[in-house]
C-alpha cells in the first residue's frame, strides 16, 4: 500500500513582492525609432512610461528582490520553501531553468525549482500550481515568480509594439492557510490562435538569418479576445469562488493595454467602488509580472489592504489564460 | 426586419455608448475614422456590441470593410437577410 501525501485544508498568499527597474523610458523615448505620437501611445495603451532593466538588473536578480519581499511579509524563513515556480519567457536560457539559480538566491537551495512557460497568464498559472502543490502535500510553501525582460525580445522599430512591452518581477508566497485565499483557478489556452502574439521566429531560424526574433502581435484580434472572452473568464473565477460582485474589493487583471482593462471592467458590470489596477500607465506590459506588480503599487497607493478581496486574471500568448479570487496578504 | 433607419439609429446608441460621439453625427455617409474619430480598438467594441446587438456574425476580415457608418449599416442588414 502506498501512503498518499497530505497536504493542507487550505492555502493563501502570505506574502506579495515586486521589483520594478531603475530606469523610466518614456513615450518621447520610443518615439525616437517609431513614427507615432505620444498621443497615439496614451490613447491606444494608456501607456505614459514604463520601466526598462539595465544589464545588472537581470531575470535572476528581479526575481530574487521580488521573492524575498515576498519572503519577508510572509515571514517563512526560506529554508521552508518547497518549490520554486518562476514564469518567464524571456529568459534567454532554453537550459536549465531559471528557478533553481532563483531557489539558491532566496535561500531555499534544495527546494524543487522549476520554469513555466504561460506569457502573461504565468503569475496565475503559478499562483494556481502553488496553491495545488500546497494541498497536494507535495510542498509546505511555495515561491510563485512571474519576471520578465521583454525589452529583450522588443523590436524598438515596431510600431505597434515597440511602445507596450516592459521589464520587471513579482512574486507570491503560498502557503496553508486557516480559511481559502485563494479561489478554484477557471485557466485554459486557445492553440488555434498560436500565432496573434509570439516569437517572430525561431532561435535557429534567427540564428541562420542573422537576426533577433523578436515578439509580434496583432492588436486587434487580441483586444477582442483579451476584453471579451477574457470578461467571461473572469466572472468565471468570481462563480467558482462563490464572490459576488458585492464583495470584490479590487480588479486586477494582466496589464496588457488600459482599454483592455476598461473594456472587461464594462464587460464585467463591477460596481465602481471595485478598485481598478492601472498600472500600466507608469509600467507598461511586464507579462508575467505585471498583476503581483499592481498589487504591490495598489497597496503603496492606499488603494488596496491586507485582507481584500481581489479578482485577478492573466491572459497572453497561446493564447492562455487563469483567473482566480484571492485574498491579499 | 428592422429598417434601414432603424438599424442605424441603434448602431448610434452603440458607438455613442463606446465612443461617446453624439448620436445626431452619427450617419450613413460618415466615415468611422475620419469624421467620427473611433480609433481601430473602438472600432473592434463597436463591431461586438453590434454582433450582440443585431444578432449577427461580422468576421474581423470584413470590419477593414467598414469605413462608413452606411457600409456597416448594410453589411447588417444584409447578415440579418441571410
Amino acid at each position: 500500500m502506498i501512503t498518499p501525501a497530505t497536504g493542507a485544508a487550505n492555502s493563501a498568499i502570505l506574502g506579495i513582492g515586486g521589483y520594478r527597474p531603475r530606469r523610466v523610458v518614456t513615450n518621447a523615448e520610443i518615439l525616437e525609432h517609431i513614427d507615432s505620437s505620444d498621443e497615439w501611445i496614451q490613447t491606444r495603451s494608456g501607456i505614459k512610461e514604463r520601466r526598462w532593466a539595465e544589464e545588472d538588473e537581470t531575470v535572476l536578480a528581479m526575481s530574487v528582490s521580488a521573492a524575498k519581499k515576498a519572503l519577508d511579509q510572509a515571514g517563512i524563513d526560506p529554508g521552508q520553501i518547497g518549490c520554486v515556480i518562476v514564469s518567464t519567457v524571456t529568459h534567454l536560457y532554453q537550459t536549465p531553468a531559471l528557478a533553481t539559480q532563483v531557489a539558491v538566491g532566496i535561500g531555499a537551495p534544495t527546494a524543487a525549482a522549476f520554469d513555466i512557460s504561460a506569457a502573461c497568464a504565468g503569475f496565475c498559472y503559478g499562483v494556481a500550481m502553488a496553491s495545488d502543490l500546497v494541498r497536494g502535500g507535495s510542498a509546505k510553501y511555495v515561491v510563485a515568480i512571474g519576471v520578465e525582460r521583454l525589452s529583450d525580445l522588443t523590436d524598438s522599430m515596431d510600431r505597434s509594439t515597440a511602445f507596450i512591452f516592459a521589464d520587471g518581477a513579482g512574486a507570491a508566497v503560498v502557503g496553508p492557510s486557516d480559511v481559502a485565499g485563494i479561489g478554484p483557478v477557471v485557466w485554459g489556452s486557445d492553440g488555434t490562435q498560436h500565432d496573434v502574439i509570439s516569437q517572430k521566429t525561431s532561435w535557429r531560424e534567427a540564428s541562420d538569418a542573422g537576426e533577433w526574433p523578436h515578439l509580434r502581435m496583432d492588436g486587434n484580434p487580441v483586444f477582442r479576445w483579451a476584453s471579451y472572452e477574457m470578461a467571461k473568464v473572469a466572472q468565471q473565477a468570481m462563480d467558482a469562488a462563490g464572490i459576488t460582485a458585492d464583495e470584490l474589493d479590487l480588479f486586477v487583471p494582466h496589464q496588457a493595454n488600459m482599454r483592455i482593462t476598461d473594456a472587461m471592467f464594462r464587460a464585467l458590470k463591477l460596481p465602481d467602488r471595485v478598485k481598478v489596477a492601472r498600472d500600466i500607465a507608469r509600467q507598461g506590459n511586464s507579462s508575467a509580472a505585471s498583476i503581483p506588480l499592481a498589487i504591490e503599487a495598489m497597496i503603496e497607493d492606499g488603494d488596496a489592504k491586507s485582507g481584500d478581496t481581489a479578482l485577478i486574471i492573466g491572459f497572453g500568448a497561446g493564447l492562455v489564460y487563469a483567473g482566480q479570487i484571492i485574498t491579499l496578504p | 426586419m428592422a429598417s434601414t433607419d432603424e438599424i442605424r439609429s441603434s448602431l448610434a446608441e452603440i458607438v455613442n455608448e463606446i465612443a461617446g460621439i453624439p448620436v445626431e453625427d452619427v450617419q450613413l455617409d460618415k466615415s468611422f475614422t475620419d469624421d467620427l474619430d473611433v480609433d481601430s480598438l473602438s472600432m473592434v467594441e463597436v463591431v461586438v456590441a453590434a454582433e450582440e446587438k443585431f444578432s449577427v456574425k461580422i468576421p474581423d476580415e470584413e470590419v477593414k470593410n467598414l469605413k462608413t457608418v452606411g457600409d456597416a449599416v448594410a453589411f447588417i442588414e444584409r447578415a440579418q437577410n441571410g
